[in-house]
């Protein structure tokens, strides 16, 4: 399985690190995590094979997924790939929009739009990409461990407001990869009152 | 091979993109302008989450955002010629440039909708975008994709062209050549690509169909 050595720059808070440390992981990859601190001024993710850079999360999980392409994570039909490109890129539009901590939290129905959103994307499906966990879910999943703090900002749950949305997390997170990796909750939302703390935001 | 038909418009970046794509791959298509003050209701089932243009539709199945469209048209058909490079890491290299495009490209279109210290902020931003392109971004490549043209250079050359337009429209000056001269030459050889020297919509009927644009803009600010 090992093909050249594997590091990654990485910060345990930054959504972005959990969508390559769960690639990784989904692939059976063996890496050194060298820890970054988040205010460093250091972007990450960076994932360095055989000392090569590579930034940008999404970029790096479609990487790791074309190195080692097994199990894979983007579908083998063209349409279907498209389909799993677009959904990432709309994430990452709405997290450009919400997501910065200094940003304004968007408004809970802003918020809940958003998920209907990707609710209509799931359909009846298990995951994004339909049985298989795969690229749309390495995606989006890691985001989900913020949801607690902006629950408690906006004093709603995900799983009254979108059941089906707050199913697939819950399927997400029987995985063995996603439920080791992903940081507690909790740990995020004192990290967040940290951080705004910090930025002076009410 | 299924129909295969783009909802476009004539004075988009993002739309002549893909028309650049089917057209450098010969791939025969039938063409809808859209009128973005009044899009048609096909364009409105295509692409419900966006309801913008470019949409591809390939035998009814639609394909939604530039970027993503041209990836699934390299997909389809990697032949004559390929866009994109073959090794993993190489292409990971050029989606970085493709995103980066993306990203920072935004500053150059924000200029047209702003005025004052927005517009200040929108000019550095496209600046700033230039300057690391220029510096990092070919190395001693003539293209993005090496010595030929790809899908990174489809990107820039995309923002490079309707950047030209914008400095007419707002009288201002940015992409000099003696600032950029990297990204001048490279601009150069891009345009005359054939197909790309076949397909560029006019700058100056742009010019007029922008500035009439902006004069309702900035009045009505």
């Amino acid at each position: 399985m090992s093909k050249g050595e594997v590091v990654l720059l990485d910060c345990w808070a930054s959504p972005f690190c959990l969508r390559a440390k769960i690639a990784l992981a989904e692939k059976g990859v063996e890496y050194e995590a060298r820890a970054e601190n988040l205010f460093g001024g250091k972007k990450v993710p960076v994932l360095l094979h055989d000392g090569k850079p590579l930034c940008e999360s999404t970029i790096i999980v479609n990487y790791i997924d074309e190195t080692w392409p097994s199990p894979p994570l983007l579908p083998s039909c063209a349409f279907e790939r498209a389909k799993a490109r677009f959904w990432s890129d709309f994430i990452d539009k709405k997290y450009a929009t919400y997501g910065k901590a200094r940003a304004r939290s968007p408004a809970k129905n802003e918020f809940i739009e958003i998920l209907k959103q990707l609710e209509g994307a799931l359909g009846e499906k298990d995951f994004f990409g339909g049985d298989s966990f795969g690229f749309v879910d390495v995606i989006a999943i890691p985001l989900t461990c913020w949801f607690y703090a902006v629950e408690e900002f906006g004093g709603f749950k995900v799983e009254n407001e979108c059941p089906k949305f707050s199913a697939w997390m819950n399927k997400c997170m029987q995985r063995e990869t996603v439920a080791r990796i992903l940081p507690d909750p909790e740990k995020v939302y004192e990290f967040v009152i940290m951080l705004r703390n910090m930025f002076g935001i009410e | 091979m299924a129909e295969v038909k783009l909802h476009g418009g004539w004075a988009s970046p993002f739309s002549n993109k893909v028309v650049w794509a089917l057209k450098l791959k010969g791939i025969p298509y039938e063409y809808i302008e859209e009128d973005l003050y009044n899009k048609s209701a096909s364009l409105l089932k295509y692409n419900p989450v966006h309801k913008m243009i470019p949409v591809l539709v390939h035998g009814e199945k639609p394909v939604c955002e530039s970027m993503v469209i041209l990836e699934y048209i390299e997909e389809m058909w990697p032949q004559n010629p390929s866009l994109m490079p073959s090794d993993p890491y190489d292409r990971a290299q050029a989606r970085f440039w493709i995103k980066f495009a993306e990203d920072k490209g935004v500053a150059v279109w924000k200029m047209f909708f702003s005025t004052g210290q927005v517009l200040e902020n929108a000019m550095k931003a496209a600046l700033e975008m230039l300057q690391t392109v220029e510096k990092h971004g070919l190395g001693e490549k003539k293209f993005f994709n090496g010595d030929n043209i790809g899908l990174a250079d489809l990107a820039f050359g995309a923002i490079a062209y309707w950047l030209q337009v914008l400095e007419d429209v707002m009288g201002v000056k940015l992409f000099e050549s003696h600032k950029f001269p990297s990204l001048h030459e490279w601009f150069e050889n891009f345009r005359k690509v054939p197909v790309i020297e076949e397909n560029l919509p006019n700058q100056h009927e742009m010019v007029i169909a922008f500035k009439r644009r902006r004069e309702t803009l900035v009045t009505s600010a």
